[in-house]
């Protein structure tokens, strides 16, 4: 079990292979939250982002009667669709861990190496599981994007499971499997 | 007018509602086999975090997934032209009272309605029959599975051997991306768009029935064995169960032509159909179109 914040400390301290569970606040970014970040000044990027655990999932919200939101299921989304920007976020925000599904490029694996991040893999499709360690929400930024893309902030207790599958010494599970693949044609 | 013994609408929102929360007992226990038979400690677990969450999800009537994806309806047998209108009605109910994401946006703008509706949407796919009946069947297609979609017109000469290539390559280049372990479904010979269509409908297919057609059967089989020892497994996090089914439909072609498709359909394959006749309505989660 580990506590957020993530320091660097103990990012870099996570295994390959590794299964942990976290507790403490979460924020959830796809693809067109990562543009939106990008987009802005730092003046204008919200304090959860710094340092963040980076969730990579579109939920499924409800409003509640007296305005709260409830979370009904929120596992990962392929996270290499991102690629293309994550590296450069991770920089810019001082990302600590990624939490997806199916892993991401070589470029990114290098981000994390140098800033200490690590990469966590949930089960995808597993949204109803993960969704019981999303223990509270506490909003959401660039509603105007739509439930899907929006930026969720989530208090966790126990959420997981999840799989370090990229490490931050440029360690990848991803890789591994895909270098011993056998193609028997 | 054709009358029907429930409104379609209604009949949308429980096929939508069946779909989402119950993973079809043929998957299910596809995943029991796969656990029983996986020696792999990560990919063991990933089976095990799948299985947890269809008993829950079914047991609290919430989508097994979050990504309740673009449904895609196919209606066969009688029915005339207002049944459009009832099917985007019950699509839109039910985005609101199971909930579903809504998923729908303009390609360009990249704006959502909210409702899971817009120009061309929900796909339906129809085809008439002289049956007295009316079949509504939905496959609510993921986006991490359906962007791994491939076509290739390959030449004649590729022959069987390259049918093999294309799949498999296709198979293991998406990795972990489309959720693994998937069900595989292929589409040989038409046009390239009845191709891909075919690739689609192939998902419909209960995994646990042969092919009718003895040597689709074999290709089937023999696509199996190969990707299941190809250690991709679960997520892509490694194992010996990459996929849960291989499922081929074929039509004939241009003597010029040879047209493969992959559509990939993640473990959460979902599907309902209901069965619209006089007497009442039957929901099922087996179909074959
Ligand atoms: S690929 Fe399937 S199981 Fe995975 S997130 Fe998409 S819809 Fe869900």
């Amino acid at each position: 079990m580990i506590t957020l914040p993530l320091d660097e400390k103990t990012a870099r301290s996570l295994k390959l292979g590794e299964t942990v569970y976290l507790s403490g606040p979460v924020v959830t970014g796809r693809d067109e939250m990562h543009l939106r970040a990008m987009s802005l000044p730092d003046e204008s990027i919200p304090d959860d982002l710094k340092g963040a655990v980076l969730f990579h999932c579109g939920p499924i919200m409800s409003r509640r009667d007296d305005g709260s939101w409830a979370v009904i299921a929120a596992g990962p989304t392929t996270s290499a669709r991102m690629n293309s920007v994550e590296a450069g976020f991770i920089r810019r925000f001082g990302i600590r861990a990624i939490i997806g599904k199916g892993g991401m490029s070589e470029e990114v694996s290098e981000a994390m190496r140098e800033t200490g991040c690590v990469y966590l893999a949930a089960t995808g499709g597993a949204a109803i599981s993960l969704a019981e360690g999303l223990s509270k929400c506490k909003g959401c930024e660039w509603e105007d994007l739509g439930m899907a893309e929006a930026m969720w902030r989530f208090d966790t207790s126990r959420f997981g499971p999840f799989i370090v599958a990229m490490d931050s010494e440029g360690g990848s599970l991803y890789r591994n499997v895909t270098e011993s693949l056998v193609r028997d044609y | 007018m054709i009358k029907l013994p429930e409104p379609v609408e209604d009949v949308v929102v429980n096929l939508l509602r069946l779909a989402n929360t119950k993973l079809p007992m043929d998957i299910g226990w596809a995943l029991e086999a796969a656990a029983g038979w996986e020696t792999n400690e990560i990919a063991y677990s990933q089976l095990g975090a799948i299985m947890d969450n269809v008993k829950k999800a079914e047991h609290i009537g919430r989508p097994m997934c979050q990504d309740t994806g673009i449904p895609v309806f196919y209606v066969r047998g009688r029915f005339d032209s207002t049944i459009s209108d009832s099917i985007r009605a019950g699509l839109e109910r039910a985005t609101k009272e199971i909930p579903l994401r809504p998923n729908t946006v303009d390609p360009l703008t990249r704006e959502n309605p909210g409702n899971n509706l817009g120009q061309g949407m929900p796909i339906i796919h129809f085809i008439p029959t002289a049956d007295d009946f009316t079949e509504i069947t939905v496959l609510p297609k993921g986006a991490g599975s359906e962007n791994m979609t491939r076509l290739g017109m390959l030449n004649p000469a590729d022959g069987e051997a390259g049918i093999k290539r294309f799949v498999i390559d296709a198979v293991l280049d998406a990795g972990g991306r489309p959720c693994p372990p998937s069900i595989v479904g292929v589409g040989i010979g038409g046009t390239s768009d009845v191709c891909v269509a075919m690739a689609k409908e192939a998902l419909l297919q209960p995994i646990d029935e042969e092919n009718d057609d003895p040597v689709l059967n074999r290709l089937e089989g023999e696509l199996f064995q190969s990707l299941n020892s190809s250690g991709l497994g679960p997520m892509g996090l490694g194992g010996s169960t990459t996929v849960l089914a291989v499922r081929i439909k074929k039509a004939y072609c241009h003597t010029a032509s040879l047209p493969v498709a992959v559509n990939i359909g993640c473990w959460a394959t979902r599907r309902a159909s209901a069965k619209i006749s006089d007497s009442g309505v039957e929901y099922s989660q087996g179909v074959k179109l």
